[in-house]
């Protein structure tokens, strides 16, 4: 969704800005773009014939959101994702193993693999041997040999028993591993549906790619909208299921920056197969450089377009609806210039109320409502609630 | 070697006279008299001639899979389609072929011949299950008639309760089907405790029975569990009631238990029969006892028992919990061990041996490195940290097609080759055979071995399009698919041809050793002449039997003797 927005924040620029030049178009984020485009299709069908014939009339509306935006205020845009990293890397049997659980999950494959093949040759060479050696011929008969021998029975029990044990142990630690994130590890919530991946930042950014710090613990907490996912890095060896209705974590350290692909693993239907997004391990500061970047971005955005995007991104809309109904707490459709009944007395719903509200929630709760609203103070920035309150101010 | 002046079987052929008794397939001729049959013989017969048909209908969906997957992107189909086919091909495999394949059609026809019995203990339960086989399959058919599901043959919701297509029809088909193999388990546990001759103790049992019998427990003890989970699958889709899928209250992690509580004992349904006909292939065609007789019949008890505690290891990464993954990762290691002890034995079966290879042995050969491969490869996705990276991919794909088709479906054709001259009383051409065999050795490695490196590199499986990184993989899996398929089209043409061309069988033409072979070929409606009951001989007591060249099979030295002094 703000992919598109971004987009078209790009193409509702005056002519002589250098509009394809702005977007980010790496033959990687395409795909993702496109889907963000389908998705909305019909939001931009509607978008760009308002914005055709609204652009003159409208001009210096604030609840337009295809207003033209000010020459001389500078747009920004995100760095390009750029190319795979982990293509054609890594050793014959695995990708590229891009952090330390990597590595010890690539220690035990390796090993077991190595049993594996001293075993298969073994009885390959024993079953190809008998059978050219004790093959039938004239004048050759089975020769009396023992038809049991407990000695042997019990030894090729017992050393498989010893080496499944081992493997079993490995395994379990390597498994306790990947599922026992460090306390401080970054948090990132991820939202799987039919058939995108959206990576949601504590700053209120969302992201088609999965944007990390190289060499910091990262914890994703995941949840899906309708069916099954699984979220896979073949060069991290993680892979989660992700269910409606139950959260599911996973973490890993990336050790390299770079570009890594990440898949869905269980069958969702139809574009299973095109349900993957790109890891980018950001080098160090990029990270941080980038989630500045980002922030930007929305603070970039006209005030209308950011407060929408706000309203969805950080969560009034568990509580507030558009439409008029009630939820939890009052509806936002109508209510600017109201007057209510509050806690603190009769209050105009006004610009300051709003911004009250937001920073100072228990302070005039209207009546009818618990005072259950979490505060915003130090988590939105001024431009930010500026973009709340146009927002609130256009739902008429 | 003495040579017999007279055969004692040669009244069989008919060119010393007629044959006592019409063979079960002469004794009543006509369509009609064919389904109402409650002759084992002619049950087992119908079940071949319907598996084959749906193992060729699952095979050309296979071939339409791997050829769309030749090249990244769409070739031949496109992604809903794809989907169809890919669960199509896994649903009519699993519930069509491999499951009633060995007990059913195979299981059913030798069974009360190795005991030396006229029939199974239910002969009229026996055709219901029959029907009700063709009934499933007959759903099943339907659903690809309408709107092929595309759920995947595991039918995990809430894809399975939300998805447009006809995924009634085929749960229902699954259902149904269920009912059919929980009807022949119980039909064989009853035969095989009830027909035992005497003299048979359980450890004179041949080792096939072994086989049959554990999985008969597996059949009767696990498929009621499929059973709710479809039909609580059925009452979530048709009644909108939330059992599984959260938009309506329910868990979807309980229906992966509850499958995986069916399925991967349902693996051992397909898996055990296969190695204990293969048993009794190696001792036969080493024309020597089989090594270690108690640790293998022990092992199919064992792997039964253990199938039911494992379950878990399919749900790894599902969300289940780790004190759970932990305690299923560790049942899991112990079904390696079973395993491991049956691979040991039969490698030492051919130790000194007198070893023959015909096209059964060929088939039991390959059995035991394809099931060594599908074996190994299990380590790996047994231990838990390997695990979260390789499941659901193509490791997995071939690690599964190693345990159920390189090993049961091989063990199928192997063991359909050891009784095709026994059941239709014709030999199939040898050379044929055997090049067959090896072909579809080389074609199944061909087809797997590289889905285990493209996915350990990171190709998930069920996927329509893939990174061109991958494409060489595939490529070299399609050829092989073909290879593959194409050369069991000859070789079920060799069986076929062999109906008509093929030289008339002895009656016991590889040289075995239990009760069946001691039959006329093909048998009469209760299996043996009223005149002449089968003797029993020790378990696998191969000193006697000497190759008869006038017979054209092997005799006993005994038979003969009790033959010639009348």
């Amino acid at each position: 969704m703000l992919q598109y927005l971004l987009t078209f924040v790009v193409l509702a620029q005056p002519a002589p800005a250098p509009a394809g030049a702005d977007k980010p178009a790496t033959e990687q984020a395409q795909p993702a773009g496109d889907k963000g485009k389908a998705e909305t299709a019909g939001d931009k069908g509607k978008a760009e014939t308002a914005g055709d014939k609204g652009k003159a009339e409208t001009a210096g509306n604030p609840c337009d959101k295809n207003a033209p935006r000010p020459a001389n205020k500078p747009k920004k845009t995100l760095p390009p994702v750029g190319a795979r990293t982990d293509l054609g890397a890594g050793s014959y049997w695995m990708p590229p193993a891009n952090s330390d659980l990597a590595t010890h999950v690539d220690s035990l494959f390796i090993a077991i693999l190595a049993i594996s093949i001293f075993c298969f040759v073994g009885i390959t060479i024993a079953v190809v041997y008998f059978a050219w050696k004790y093959r039938h011929r004239a004048g050759h008969k089975a020769q009396e040999s023992s038809s049991h021998n407990d000695p042997l029975e019990i030894t090729w029990t017992i050393i498989p028993s010893i080496i499944c044990v081992i493997i079993f142990l490995v395994g379990w630690k390597g498994f306790v591993d990947l599922n026992t994130p460090p306390r401080h590890a970054y948090e990132i919530t991820v939202v799987a549906e039919k058939w995108k991946w959206s990576y949601k930042y504590p700053n209120g950014w969302v992201d088609e790619n999965l944007h990390v710090p190289v060499g910091e613990p990262v914890r994703l907490v995941m949840r899906s909208k309708d069916v099954l996912h699984s979220f896979w890095v073949p060069s991290f060896r993680v892979k989660q299921d992700v269910i409606p209705n139950r959260y599911t974590k996973i973490w890993f350290e990336a050790k390299t920056p770079g570009v890594y692909r990440q898949y869905c693993a269980e069958y969702c239907g139809d574009r299973h197969s095109f349900m993957k997004s790109l890891v980018v391990v950001h080098p160090p500061g990029g990270f941080k450089h980038y989630m500045e970047e980002a922030e930007q971005a929305l603070l970039d955005m006209p005030p209308v377009e950011l407060g929408e995007y706000l309203y969805a991104a950080r969560g009034c809309n568990q509580c507030h609806s558009t439409d008029g109904t009630t939820k939890t707490g009052p509806s936002w459709k109508g209510i600017f210039g109201e007057t209510h009944q509050t806690s603190a007395g009769s209050v105009q719903v006004d610009e300051n109320y709003i911004r009250e509200s937001i920073l100072d929630p228990t302070a005039k709760v209207r009546a009818g409502f618990n005072p259950v609203m979490p505060t915003f103070k130090g988590q939105l920035k001024d431009e930010q609630i500026d973009g709340l309150i146009t927002y609130i101010k256009c739902l008429k | 070697m003495a040579t017999a002046a007279t055969s004692p079987h040669s009244h069989d052929t008919g060119v010393h006279g007629d044959p006592p008794e019409p063979s079960y397939l002469t004794v009543k001729r006509g369509f009609r008299n064919w389904i109402v049959t409650l002759d084992h013989k002619r049950i087992g017969v119908m079940y071949l001639i319907g598996i084959t048909t749906s193992f060729l209908l699952g095979g050309v969906f296979a071939l339409l899979v791997r050829t769309e997957l030749f090249l990244p992107g769409s070739q031949l189909v496109n992604e809903a389609q794809y989907n169809q086919l890919f669960t199509l091909h896994g649903a009519i495999m699993v519930f069509l072929v491999i499951i009633p394949g060995l007990p059913a059609a195979l299981g059913n026809f030798s069974l009360p011949i190795v005991l030396g019995a006229p029939d199974v203990a239910f002969p009229r339960l026996n055709l219901f299950s029959f029907y009700l086989w063709c009934t499933g399959a007959a759903l099943m058919l339907l659903s690809l008639i309408v709107n092929a599901a595309d759920t995947g043959w595991t039918f995990y919701t809430p894809y399975s309760t939300t998805t447009g297509t006809a995924v009634v029809p085929a749960v229902a088909g699954a259902f149904v089907l269920g009912f059919s193999s929980i009807f022949t388990g119980l039909n064989f546990i009853v035969t095989i405790h009830k027909f035992k001759p005497k003299g048979m103790g359980w450890f004179q049992m041949p080792l096939n029975l072994w086989g049959i019998y554990s999985t008969a427990l597996l059949q009767v003890l696990a498929t009621p569990v499929l059973g709710i989970t479809l039909l609580l699958l059925l009452v979530e889709r048709i009644g909108r009631i939330g059992i599984f899928d959260p938009a309506l209250g329910g868990d979807p992690v309980l229906f992966q238990h509850f499958f995986w509580f069916y399925s991967h004992p349902a693996v051992y349904i397909m898996i055990l029969p296969a190695m204990a006909v293969m048993s009794d292939l190696i001792t036969t065609f080493s024309h020597k006892p089989i090594f270690g007789y108690r640790f293998i019949a022990y092992s199919s008890i064992g792997l039964a028992a253990l199938s039911f505690l494992v379950w878990g290891h399919h749900m790894f990464v599902s969300g289940q919990s780790r004190l759970a993954s932990m305690v299923f990762s560790a049942l899991t290691f112990t079904v390696a061990i079973p395993s491991a002890i049956k691979v040991f034995n039969w490698v030492a079966t051919l130790y000194k041996a007198d070893i023959t290879l015909k096209t059964p042995m060929l088939y039991a050969l390959s059995f035991i490195l394809l099931f060594t491969i599908g074996g190994l490869t299990g380590v790996f996705l047994g231990a838990l940290s390997v695990d979260v990276h390789l499941h659901d991919t193509y490791f997995v794909v071939a690690h599964f097609h190693y345990v159920m088709m390189g090993s049961a479906l091989i063990a199928f054709l192997g063991a359909l080759h050891y009784w095709w001259p026994k059941m239709f009383g014709r030999m199939f051409n040898e050379r044929v055979g055997q090049v067959c065999a090896v072909l579809v050795f080389i074609g199944f490695n061909t087809t797997f071995l590289p889905q285990f490196v493209m996915g350990a590199r990171g190709m998930a499986r069920r996927y329509f399009d893939y990174d061109p990184e991958f494409t060489i993989f595939h490529q070299v899996s399609t050829v092989g698919a073909f290879l593959m398929g194409i050369t069991l089209v000859v070789s079920f043409g060799n069986l076929i041809y062999s109906l008509f061309r093929g030289k008339r069988a002895p009656r016991n033409p590889w040289g075995g050793s239990t009760l069946e072979w001691q039959a006329p070929s093909p048998p009469p409606l209760y299996n043996f002449y009223a005149h002449e009951q089968p003797t029993l001989y020790p378990i696998y007591d191969y000193t006697d039997l000497y190759y008869d060249e006038q017979e054209g099979g092997w005799l006993r030295r005994k038979h003969k003797a009790e033959a010639e002094t009348p």
